[in-house]
């Protein structure tokens, strides 16, 4: 056997790290998104100062 | 060359086991109902702390998932519906499932203290606690009423959406949690009544085979009726209404008509056609909750034009 061929691990393994790497890359949008509207907006539930709380 | 295939390439774990572990039809439960406690609280809340909130609420939710599968790995392997699970069907090592779940579990909670507020954080490791030890580990090999109280894990994610916009804890979350929680008792007993588990065999107390059939159909139709002034009461709160009330008072009606079907059900009766009732009365309780909490968005919904509460 060629050592190069595709074993169906190889394929399998691929797929873990292709969905650990996209959930990392959602991750750092997360964090990203996160300090976006964390700093540009004010109060901790990213409302701007000004919202009032609706009854 | 003896120990050539030592490595048995057919159990390693894919992506999608990995999923598995996190219960991924649970989490959709438990991300439907944290978004609707987060709706209809009363204090409005960035789409995008919204969005990031409930990811990790329902992370969190699968992270209690995957630590319970580790525990149970014994009980699941013996059982029927659950030794396809990954734990026990030897793709994923228990370790593994473990450092997974501890992981995700201080991923989640971290991430919703600092997108929300600390109070929902530490309220998401409390129900992550007390599914994956107060359930799984205590009570669920030791009583009976181990569904009644495990409920109270599930019945948490919309007191978190509702703490992630307030931070804190009011009646009307209270509410909603109540109203999952005496909702999963008669939910569940009605699947232990058809699905036939080996629970007994399993070392696992469930209703039908500690107290017997006939006492289930009983508790059923006792927890139904209790259901119905929690769902009902939830319309006189700030984030009930009409629409919420009519929608209520029709979906318990006919939930208690199904649970005095059942516990005037004889086994035999029930034997004879299929569990046709239990089943249907299993169906039903699924669009039950998904309604109740529908109406609830309804109502909040048409607040945007001058409609909806009282």
């Amino acid at each position: 056997m060629a050592i190069h061929k595709e074993h169906e691990l190889h394929s399998r393994r691929w797929g873990r790290n292709l969905g650990l790497g996209l959930a990392l890359g959602l991750f750092v949008a997360l964090v990203f998104g996160l300090t976006i509207v964390k700093v540009s907006r004010q109060d901790e539930h990213g409302n701007p100062p000004s919202a009032k709380a609706t009854p | 060359m003896t120990d050539f295939s030592a490595i048995d390439t057919s159990k390693e774990a894919g992506f999608s086991d990995f999923v598995q572990l996190l219960k991924p039809r649970v989490m959709s439960l438990v991300v439907f109902t944290a978004l609707v406690g987060l709706i209809v609280a009363p204090v409005p809340v960035h789409p995008f702390i919204a969005f990031t909130s409930i990811l990790f609420i329902a992370l969190g939710g699968g992270a209690s998932g995957a630590l319970n599968m580790w525990y149970d790995a014994d009980i699941d392997r013996i059982m029927r519906r659950t030794a396809g699970r990954p734990i026990p069907a030897g793709r994923i090592a228990g370790g593994e499932a473990l450092g997974f779940g501890l992981a995700l579990s201080l991923l989640s909670c971290l991430m919703l203290g600092l997108a929300a507020n600390w109070f929902a954080g530490a309220f998401l490791a409390f129900t992550i606690f007390f599914y994956a030890v107060v359930y799984t580990m205590w009570l669920k090999r030791l009583t009976p009423q181990n569904i009644v109280i495990g409920g109270a894990a599930g019945a948490f994610p919309p007191m978190i959406g509702w703490a992630v916009a307030t931070g804190g804890v009011s009646l009307e979350s209270l509410l909603m949690f109540a109203l999952i929680f005496v909702w999963t008792p008669p939910h569940f007993w009605a699947l232990a009544l058809f699905m036939k588990d080996d629970y007994s065999k399993a070392g696992v107390p469930m209703l039908t085979v500690t107290h017997g059939r006939p006492t289930t159909r009983k508790h059923i139709l006792a927890y139904t009726l209790l259901l119905a002034p929690v769902a009902l009461s939830l319309a006189f709160t700030s984030i009930g209404g009409p629409t919420y009330l009519v929608a209520a008072i029709l979906l318990n009606a006919w939930f208690i008509l199904g649970a005095v079907q059942i516990a005037r059900r004889s086994e035999a009766a029930a034997e004879a056609d299929g569990y046709k009732a239990e089943k249907a009365f299993f169906r039903f309780s699924l669009a039950y909750l998904f309604l109740h909490f529908g109406a609830l968005m309804v109502e909040e919904s048409l607040h945007a034009f001058a409609l909806g509460g009282w």
